[in-house]
């Protein structure tokens, strides 16, 4: 397995090194962009990236659940979660 | 939205033009491609993480013939979602 963790300040760096913003613009364009996501996304819209992905939202209903350690049965109320699927593009390029 | 719906999000944020937004867009998405494509996993403070799970080959099964198929092992990205953003969604 490989622990090397891609973060903000990665692709702030690239961004810089690439393209000539300075740091701190770069980390706000950075910042930018994944706000743009979630504002879209807490409107319920759904965002697709061809080279990457699709991020859905998907309403969930509630449900009895268990308690996996206890076996107690408790009420899991309705919520909605991300969703992500990657493209046909980003899984070949995993597995190649 | 999609990416060129991004790209205008992007130029509109950071006041700048469209012509500029574009390829950071891409770097952003390539590094992401290119990280994921290593095995290495990714970390976005507020928006989720990525990481790169991998199966091993087993023996499937056609669910509508029942004829049984090897599957060879593979690798898969899977994104949780941050727990800001998990908590304002189910606002």
């Amino acid at each position: 397995m490989n622990d090397a963790n891609l973060t903000r300040k990665d692709l702030a760096r690239a961004i810089n090194e690439k393209l000539g913003f300075s740091k701190q613009s770069a980390g706000e364009l950075v910042d930018h962009v994944f706000d743009s996501m979630k504002s879209r996304l807490l409107e319920e819209e759904a965002i697709k990236l061809v080279q990457f992905g699709t991020f859905n939202i998907r309403k969930k209903n509630a449900r009895v659940g268990r308690n996996p350690r206890t076996g107690d049965t408790m009420e899991i109320c309705r919520r909605s979660m991300v969703s992500f699927k990657p493209s046909k593009g980003l899984r070949e390029r995993i597995n190649s | 939205m999609n990416k060129s719906q991004l790209i205008e999000a992007l130029a509109e944020e950071g006041n700048i033009p469209l012509r500029e937004a574009s390829p950071i867009t891409d770097t952003i998405l390539g590094a992401m491609v290119e990280a994921l494509a290593s095995g290495d996993s990714i970390e976005i403070r507020g928006f989720g993480s990525f990481v790169v799970k991998e199966y091993d080959a087993y023996t499937g099964r056609n669910p509508k013939t029942g004829a049984s198929i090897k599957v060879p092992p593979k690798k898969l990205p899977f994104f949780k979602v941050g727990k800001d953003l998990k908590e304002k969604i189910n606002k």
